[in-house]
């Protein structure tokens, strides 16, 4: 007897989407693109603050969330597309804090230091709201109800 | 030996020998259990005493010699041989599971007392994962954010005592997260993660902090390095921490059925 575990797919899937979302966030803009730093303006000791709690969580929430991943596998309760909801939610959500709170309210960096900074801020905030919409719409589709409508399992 | 440096003095012999030789004993000592142990029939992974081994020499490395006298000139070095000291030689010494070969070496008797020692209500307070952890990151906040660094350079005793205290708080931090080692009362998966990410934080804003601002008496150009070199070597240490930690946590919630006696130490 299978049973989905509907809350494990969900936040398994957003914590890896937050972690991995960080991870190339860093990787690309921060250290191959170099178009930023965290440290850019360093104007409030917060800002310092925030971000190492949030690099701390999301390298644990990278591996953590795989981790829970392998483990609804191997209750055989995994529900991928849930999943997936999960990844695109967390993920998107975390772009949204970055470039709205981080960018615009904290100031602490902009994703480019060029005149027209608000394409990329258009860009990069309206990519968030996308991954946020569709990742709320698989999760809205395989929510607990719906089981038999989207084919659980 | 001797550097002709003007304006910090060198590192005393004596000083050296008193921080290495204690890792030298310790890594004869895990042989001699190890010997013991397995006169007495039972065997014991080679990695574990290859992960000892490895952990003594680094440690011994970052206190002794050519490395540990650069060290006290040079905040890069100095950052590299506290990563070896604190964070990368206690990960290995504590996968060794010292205490477990130290309980098989021993007769049942002094088995038996030692298991007692570990059950003194001041180890039980010292390994809780959050009091271990301030212990570790809280002086090394001291350390770099006081003259305490600057003092260190001129005391041999206090240089004695920091870097001491950088390995036991190390080791006793990464014991209180992924040991195997048989410890009373272990607290939850969940109690030691969220401790692991706060520590983890600390330590990033702390090689942050360094970046912008130097410790007296450190050049801006080596206060960068180092801490860049903090941030990312830390990580590194500290994602395998993680890793180990979640894999102890997703085997111990393997589905009931499947689940095996607790082994036996002893």
């Amino acid at each position: 007897m299978r049973e989905v575990n509907y809350s494990g797919n969900l936040w398994s899937g957003v914590l890896f989407g937050l972690g991995a979302i960080a991870f190339f966030d860093e990787v690309v803009f921060h250290q191959l693109l170099r178009w930023h730093h965290f440290y850019d303006l360093a104007t409030t000791d917060i800002g310092l603050i925030s971000d190492g709690l949030f690099h701390a969580f999301s390298w644990f929430a990278t591996i953590g969330g795989l981790f829970w991943f392998a483990d609804l596998r191997r209750k055989k309760s995994l529900y991928l597309k849930r999943w997936w909801g999960g990844v695109l939610t967390g993920a998107g959500a975390f772009q949204l804090y970055d470039g709205l709170i981080q960018h615009k309210v904290m100031r602490i960096h902009q994703i480019r230091y060029v005149e027209n900074v608000l394409v990329y801020d258009i860009i990069w905030n309206v990519t968030a709201a996308l991954m946020i919409a569709a990742g709320v719409y698989l999760l809205y589709k395989t929510r607990s109800g719906n089981r038999r409508a989207s084919g659980a399992v | 030996m001797h550097h002709t440096h003007t304006e910090m003095a060198g590192l005393p012999v004596w000083s050296q020998i008193l921080l290495a030789l204690p890792f030298l004993i310790l890594a004869l000592l895990y042989i001699w259990g190890l010997m013991v142990s397995s006169g007495k029939g039972r065997s014991w992974p080679v990695w574990r005493t290859c992960f000892w081994i490895l952990g003594c020499v680094l440690a011994f490395t970052a206190v002794a010699g050519p490395l540990a006298d650069q060290a006290h000139h040079d905040f890069y070095v100095h950052m590299m041989t506290h990563l070896l000291l604190g964070m990368l030689a206690p990960l290995l010494m504590v996968l060794a599971a010292p205490i477990m070969l130290l309980l098989r070496a021993l007769p049942v008797t002094a088995a038996r007392k030692v298991s007692g020692i570990l059950k003194w209500r001041v180890f039980h307070v010292l390994t809780d994962p959050f009091v271990a952890s301030l212990m570790n990151m809280g002086a090394l906040w001291v350390l770099y954010t006081t003259p305490l660094y600057s003092g260190m350079h001129e005391s041999p005793a206090l240089h004695v005592l920091v870097h001491a205290h950088v390995f036991i708080a190390g080791y006793v931090f990464t014991a209180s997260m992924i040991s195997k080692d048989p410890m009373p009362n272990r607290p939850s998966y969940f109690y030691r993660s969220v401790a692991l990410v706060l520590a983890l934080a600390s330590h990033g804003i702390l090689s942050k902090y360094l970046y912008a601002n130097p410790p007296a008496g450190v050049p801006a150009a080596e206060a960068e390095a180092g801490g860049m070199l903090m941030f990312y070597g830390g990580d590194i240490v500290d994602g395998v921490i993680v890793f180990l930690l979640l894999r102890q946590w997703y085997h111990a919630a393997r589905p009931k059925p499947y689940k095996s006696p607790q082994p036996v130490t002893g």
